[in-house]
């Protein structure tokens, strides 16, 4: 016999009906000699006919009203526009003139771009005030670990945070303003590690002084005052460094240690 | 899309749905859901192409969303290491036997493809591209359907099927 093999598929599609006539008979004879293939394939139209008795019920049920309602469009329903082809979109003249912006823009960019500090540059140095604020926020209310280095090993801290920073860092000492050193620690910055030194008054007010080194543009800034929510946030660059004193304390209080701090750090 | 075509879809898309989900209030949600993203989609739809296999398509789809949104995993691990599902169903044997129940321990897959060849007697290709899978998953997922429902019916060698997936 020349016929194709019967594969699982024929049988499948002799349990569905929807062979050719052919193969359906070729089909037929094949299951003549397999009585077990045979009961199998039976037992599936069952199964099929099963389903339909379960089933074809729910035909017969009215429709609840919110279904048929359906039929037409909802009212007010958010009916989404078609996306229209591309060449439709992109008319030669918005093509035009979207290469015409392209070239000015470039141009421009090109002319001043030794001008003005890169795009990068000031998105790296101006959350400076933000992110001192956020790490003030998180850790100066910690009454157990408010440091990750206390200040009764400040050798060590000192040591730890310079070598990780790449640079000498030193905490300034604020004891006449009535803030005592607490400790440090070690954060991520924008790019790398940077440093927080935390301090606390006798009643408890707690001040952080955050210190970065990802300042790129080496221009030094004069102070500046920033407040996110309850923080209040003096900062000022100095060569590469970033410096963010950040409290909860008001305005006038926070520029004078600001200063304070400013006249320790070491001038090069 | 007119009204009349698709109200006369309404009641194969309950159909479809009570069967696919076995609850009643589920179902005719999911068929609310379904067509008011039709709706919404109105632009999709190709005049002249089958309006029934458009609407499964996102039934089938919406469906999809929902098993994946409740939790991560709801897909069987691969659909050849189950031959039965892993329920405890040694107190089942007469509730196994009724075909409503042996349905529901199909997978959702094997499940879907089988209710689209029986009850709306869909071809292979259209089922194909209603679920957006090829013709050859159609037929696999066919025929293992099937063949476990014929199992789980039978009563029989249900849990000797049973594998240990290590």
């Amino acid at each position: 016999m020349s016929a194709l093999p019967i594969t699982e598929a024929d049988l499948q599609a002799w349990v569905d009906a929807a062979l050719p006539e052919a193969r359906r008979a070729e089909v037929e004879d094949w299951l003549a000699a397999q009585p077990a293939e045979a009961e199998r394939v039976r037992a599936y139209r069952e199964q099929k006919q099963a389903l339909r008795s379960l089933f074809d019920p729910v035909l017969d049920e009215p429709l609840p009203e919110n279904l048929s309602a359906l039929a037409s469009p909802p009212p007010g329903a958010a009916i989404e526009r078609p996306p229209k082809p591309l060449l439709e979109r992109w008319s030669l003249q918005r093509f035009a003139a979207g290469v015409l912006i392209a070239l000015v823009s470039g141009l421009a960019g090109w002319m001043v771009h030794d001008r003005y500090p890169s795009a990068e540059n000031l998105a790296r140095t101006s959350p400076l005030p933000h992110q001192a604020a956020v790490a003030h926020a998180v850790f100066s209310p910690d009454v157990r670990r408010p440091v990750e280095v206390g200040a009764e090993n400040e050798d060590q801290l000192v040591a730890w945070l310079s070598k990780r920073l790449g640079t000498p860092v030193r905490p300034p000492k604020l004891g006449s303003l009535g803030f005592e050193l607490i400790g440090g620690r070690l954060l991520p910055g924008n790019s790398g590690p940077v440093a927080q030194f935390m301090y606390q008054d006798a009643t408890g007010q707690r001040l952080t002084l955050y210190v970065s080194t990802e300042n790129a543009t080496n221009q030094d800034t004069a102070f500046r005052f920033a407040k996110e929510g309850q923080v209040n946030v003096f900062y000022w660059i100095d060569g590469k460094f970033g410096y963010a004193l950040s409290a909860g304390i008001d305005k006038g209080k926070l520029a004078r240690i600001a200063t304070a701090v400013y006249d320790q750090l070491d001038r090069k | 899309m007119d009204s009349r075509a698709i109200l006369a879809e309404i009641p194969r898309l309950r159909r479809y749905a009570r069967a696919m989900l076995g609850d009643r209030a589920a179902a005719d949600d999911l068929v609310q859901d379904t067509l008011e993203r039709a709706w919404s989609r109105l632009f999709q739809w190709r005049p002249g192409s089958d309006m029934r296999a458009w609407l499964f398509g996102i039934m089938h789809n919406l469906r999809v969303d929902q098993l994946r949104r409740p939790k991560l995993a709801t897909q069987s691990i691969d659909e050849d290491d189950f031959d039965v599902p892993t329920r405890p169903t040694q107190t089942d044997e007469l509730e196994l036997r009724d075909i409503e129940s042996a349905l529901n321990h199909l997978p959702d897959e094997q499940r879907e493809v089988l209710l689209l060849v029986a009850l709306e007697e869909m071809g292979y290709a259209d089922i194909a591209t209603t679920l957006g899978i090829p013709v050859g998953t159609v037929m696999s997922r066919l025929s293992r359907g099937r063949e476990r429902l014929r199992l789980i019916m039978n009563g029989d060698n249900a849990n000797a099927r049973l594998r240990v997936v290590r």
